[in-house]
């Protein structure tokens, strides 16, 4: 394997997704715009511990921003047949595959440390640990970003497609990952779900920053997001190695 | 040298085989028609070819690259210009061909003088700050091409360069085309257009599902049928097929208002046809004899197997 050249692919993979995908519609729409308002909805009017409830929403943001932009670019490429030159381009799969998620990382970790600053500095959120912070975002967005990426990877050309499918998964796994329901406070067979879905671990890390408290211990969910993370990569990389096996 | 090196090359969907174990190799510097029906697995060759695709068998080498093992590096020596002129709609021009020369690993400055260079030989440098979804095919297709050769390549494979484009456009591709051959670049080119082919190519390989049933230089294949001529006539009135279908005329076309009559014995058709001019009374506008083109050949082979 020829690491430069890989990285180079990355690079000019991520920045080319920058340029083009970041200011499409559906991203900004259930990347930026979703999270706000979901936020806003369960915190207005409410009487509700703000303090509690802003970790959750910082995951939330983090875990939409950073998954919007992996599904809109393979359909996208597709769709518009741009794909196949980028496969012959020098570029590996991996590559291809590094370069998207890079570049949804990039998208989530902007916007969520924004919202970080605007609730530090306006809502006067505090951090107990800073180095957990920035661990929690940095391993966070490279996780959500994969997992955007895989939702994109199987054979779809329709952007709408996909957006609506990884639409499908996201929002369940927002109301069984501690945002709204700490999970401490979940009964049984709803925590055991809440333990399947990596936002749960990215959840408790931000609660563990901002409030020094969670319900694992926060190397746990490091690990469990490191994991997730290559996880998603291994298993968006086995499905469109497999689509390319059948004619792309 | 061979610029392009194909063994025993198979491609398989499934349990599908779209390529059977075809072998070819390009000469450094020619230029090679791939050509072939509908379905009849050009596509999934250069698809195999450009790395694309990873065949089920076979060996390719690019400039004596393996392109299997070293993929990164055989694509560094080849351009790409797929059909349909896939090139980002939601880039300029500009940025389209910078992004080229990035993942080619070409300095900023050799990136620049490079895109001015070539926008400017395909006539875009005016255009060079323009999104490419406001151009029309013609000019999406010569961006295809510069981001094709942004690097210099040593080989460019293009399929089917001309497809729906306009006469000017088809002409500059062509001109192109040909213009970076004579320069030294090997190309390696699938056409529907024969008579493109034949104009350009000094190769012509043709597939035939999955399977090479001829390769040759236009002029020998057209020697493979060289019994087959075919005589043009034209009369001053319109003359039914059926009062033209002697037994030594093995085809027949309509050609305007008069018909090409595909036969073996060209001197015996001129003869008849001459004889029916006198009987019928009628006057010969035009009559030609002409030897097989590439097309005859073509469609004799295609059907053939």
């Amino acid at each position: 394997m020829d690491i430069p050249l890989s990285l180079r692919g990355i690079l000019t993979i991520s920045e080319k997704n920058m340029r083009i995908y970041y200011s499409k519609p559906p991203v900004l729409m259930f990347g930026i715009l979703f999270p706000i308002f979901m936020f806003l909805s369960f915190s207005v009017g409410r009487n509700i511990e703000l303090s509690r409830f802003f970790p959750g929403f910082l995951a939330m943001m983090l875990f939409f921003t950073a998954s919007s932009v992996g599904p809109m670019v393979i359909p996208f490429e597709k769709r518009e047949r741009t794909y196949e030159r980028l496969l012959a381009y020098p570029v590996t799969i991996e590559s291809i595959i590094l370069g998207d998620i890079c570049s949804g990382a990039v998208f989530g970790i902007v916007f969520t440390i924004f919202a970080a600053v605007i609730g530090v500095v306006l809502l006067s959120m505090s951090v107990q640990s800073f180095v957990v912070l920035v661990i929690a975002l940095v391993l966070g967005t490279f996780a959500n970003a994969a997992l955007g990426v895989l939702l994109a990877s199987p054979s779809f050309d329709n952007p709408p497609n996909v957006m609506m499918m990884s639409n499908l998964i996201r929002f369940p796994l927002i109301f069984v990952s501690g945002i709204f329901v700490p999970l401490q406070e979940m009964d049984g067979v709803l925590r055991y779900i809440a333990y399947c879905s990596p936002l749960t671990y990215l959840t408790d890390l931000f609660q563990f920053a901002m409030n020094g408290i969670s319900a694992l211990h926060p190397a746990i969910d490091m690990i469990v997001l490191i994991v997730s993370s290559l996880f998603f990569f291994l298993l968006a990389r086995t499905i469109q190695k497999r689509n390319l096996a059948r004619g792309l | 040298m061979k610029a392009i090196e194909v063994t025993h090359l198979t491609c398989m969907y499934g349990r599908f085989t779209v390529v059977h174990d075809i072998s070819f190799s390009v000469r450094k510097g020619s230029f090679f028609g791939f050509l072939g029906p509908n379905g009849a697995g050009k596509t999934t060759t250069i698809r195999s070819l450009t790395g694309v695709l990873t065949p089920s068998a076979g060996l390719i080498r690019i400039q004596g690259i393996d392109i299997l093992s070293q993929p990164l590096q055989a694509k560094m020596k080849m351009g790409v210009i797929p059909e349909s002129s896939t090139v980002y709609g939601d880039l300029t021009a500009e940025q389209n061909m910078h992004l080229a020369g990035k993942f080619y690993g070409l300095s900023s400055a050799v990136r620049e003088q490079n895109t001015r260079e070539i926008l400017t030989r395909l006539g875009l440098y005016e255009r060079r700050s323009d999104l490419v979804r406001h151009f029309s095919k013609g000019l999406r297709q010569r961006v295809s091409i510069a981001c094709a050769i942004i690097h210099g390549p040593e080989v460019l494979i293009v399929d089917e360069p001309t497809s729906g484009l306009d006469v000017q456009s088809r002409r500059l591709v062509i001109d192109t085309l040909r213009q970076l051959n004579q320069e030294g670049t090997t190309i390696f080119l699938t056409t529907h257009n024969i008579e493109e082919a034949n104009q350009l190519c000094d190769t012509v390989c043709i597939i035939q599902a999955g399977k090479i049933i001829a390769t040759g230089s236009p002029t020998e294949l057209k020697q493979m049928f060289e019994t087959t001529r075919s005589v043009t006539v034209s009369f001053n009135k319109v003359v039914p097929k059926t009062a033209l279908i002697w037994g030594n005329i093995t085809r027949m076309e309509q050609t305007g208002e008069g018909w090409r009559l595909y036969t073996d014995e060209p001197d015996a058709v001129v003869k008849g046809i001459s004889d029916f001019a006198k009987q019928e009374n009628l006057t010969i506008h035009s009559i030609t004899t002409t030897g097989p083109s590439l097309e005859e050949v073509f469609v004799r082979l295609t059907e053939d197997t």
